[in-house]
């Protein structure tokens, strides 16, 4: 990074006049853009997540069915498709897709009181 | 009791003093208060414990959020809940009115009090599947009864709601 103070620019201006104070700006950190760095974090940001709702014992099968059918806007029958999963298998993935959106699901489907998290897909 | 629809509400009629009084238990048993199970079933987390971030960020900005929306549907709930305070005759049997509008917070409300009775006490699958065991005998019996009694109503509610849309 370059910073410059009045002192500096000062400095500069005389030796315009002078030809005696050479200012040597540190080139070397202005080129160090950490690319590789960047696309790797883009890499993570693209990985899907899943959205994952887990059995319990306590919530309604027509209730969760209900709130597939609010949150994802699924139809009755891919609802209950993945009610089903959930009660004979423990578990059943919902939604894929970017993290923002996958967090937002599980806030909803936390705000109807179902298990829910996000998983990175593998 | 008889549940049926009336216009744009529902009736829950000839509510004897018994169930009266654990609906009236609604707000309160949704309360994880001092159970931490009940508590960390409600408010239950967002990703596996190796995504540290993600969990502890969930807790600062989201779970606020979630207590708002919980404590919002037992307000309306106990609301209507003021129908059930039959002052001049105690023990007479009651009517409670659900307005269509409010169905909403009675789903959220009754499913936040069966998780959290269902966590405190840790009921088994084979329990929770045991509908007539009698409410008569233990604390425990009662609980798991007010959990079938508030799932009855749920499931009432639903297809109310089906049959509306």
């Amino acid at each position: 990074m370059v910073t410059f103070s009045m002192s500096q620019l000062l400095r500069k201006h005389e030796a315009k006049f002078a030809a005696t104070l050479v200012i040597d700006f540190p080139r070397a950190t202005l080129e160090a853009p950490t690319i590789e760095k960047e696309e790797a974090t883009k890499q993570e940001i693209e990985m899907p997540w899943n959205v994952i709702v887990h059995n319990d014992p306590v919530n309604l099968m027509s209730y969760v069915t209900m709130v597939f059918q609010r949150v994802f806007g699924y139809p009755r029958e891919r609802a209950e498709k993945h009610m089903l999963e959930v009660h004979n298998n423990g578990r059943s993935i919902l939604w894929s897709g970017v993290r923002e959106r996958a967090e937002l699901y599980v806030q909803q489907l936390h705000g109807y009181l179902l298990l829910a998290t996000i998983e990175k897909t593998v | 009791m008889e549940i049926c629809r009336q216009d744009q509400a529902l009736e829950i009629r000839e509510l004897d003093p018994f169930l009266a009084e654990l609906l009236r238990q609604v707000p309160e048993s949704a309360q994880p208060n001092d159970s931490p199970a009940a508590e960390e079933r409600l408010f239950s987390a967002p990703a596996a414990p190796e995504e540290k971030d993600l969990c502890s960020e969930w807790k600062v900005y989201v779970v606020p959020e979630l207590r708002r929306l919980f404590q919002s549907a037992t307000e309306t709930v106990r609301q209507d809940l003021q129908q059930l305070q039959c002052t001049d005759k105690p023990f007479a049997n009651c009517t409670l009115r659900i307005p269509l509008a409010h169905t909403d917070a009675w789903l959220n409300a009754l499913n936040q009090a069966r998780l959290a009775i269902a966590a405190t006490y840790q009921f088994s699958d084979h329990e929770l599947c045991d509908h007539y065991r009698s409410p008569l005998g233990s604390r425990r019996d009662l609980s798991l009864f007010q959990v079938n009694f508030y799932g009855f109503l749920q499931e009432f509610i639903l297809r109310e709601m089906e049959g509306n849309t």
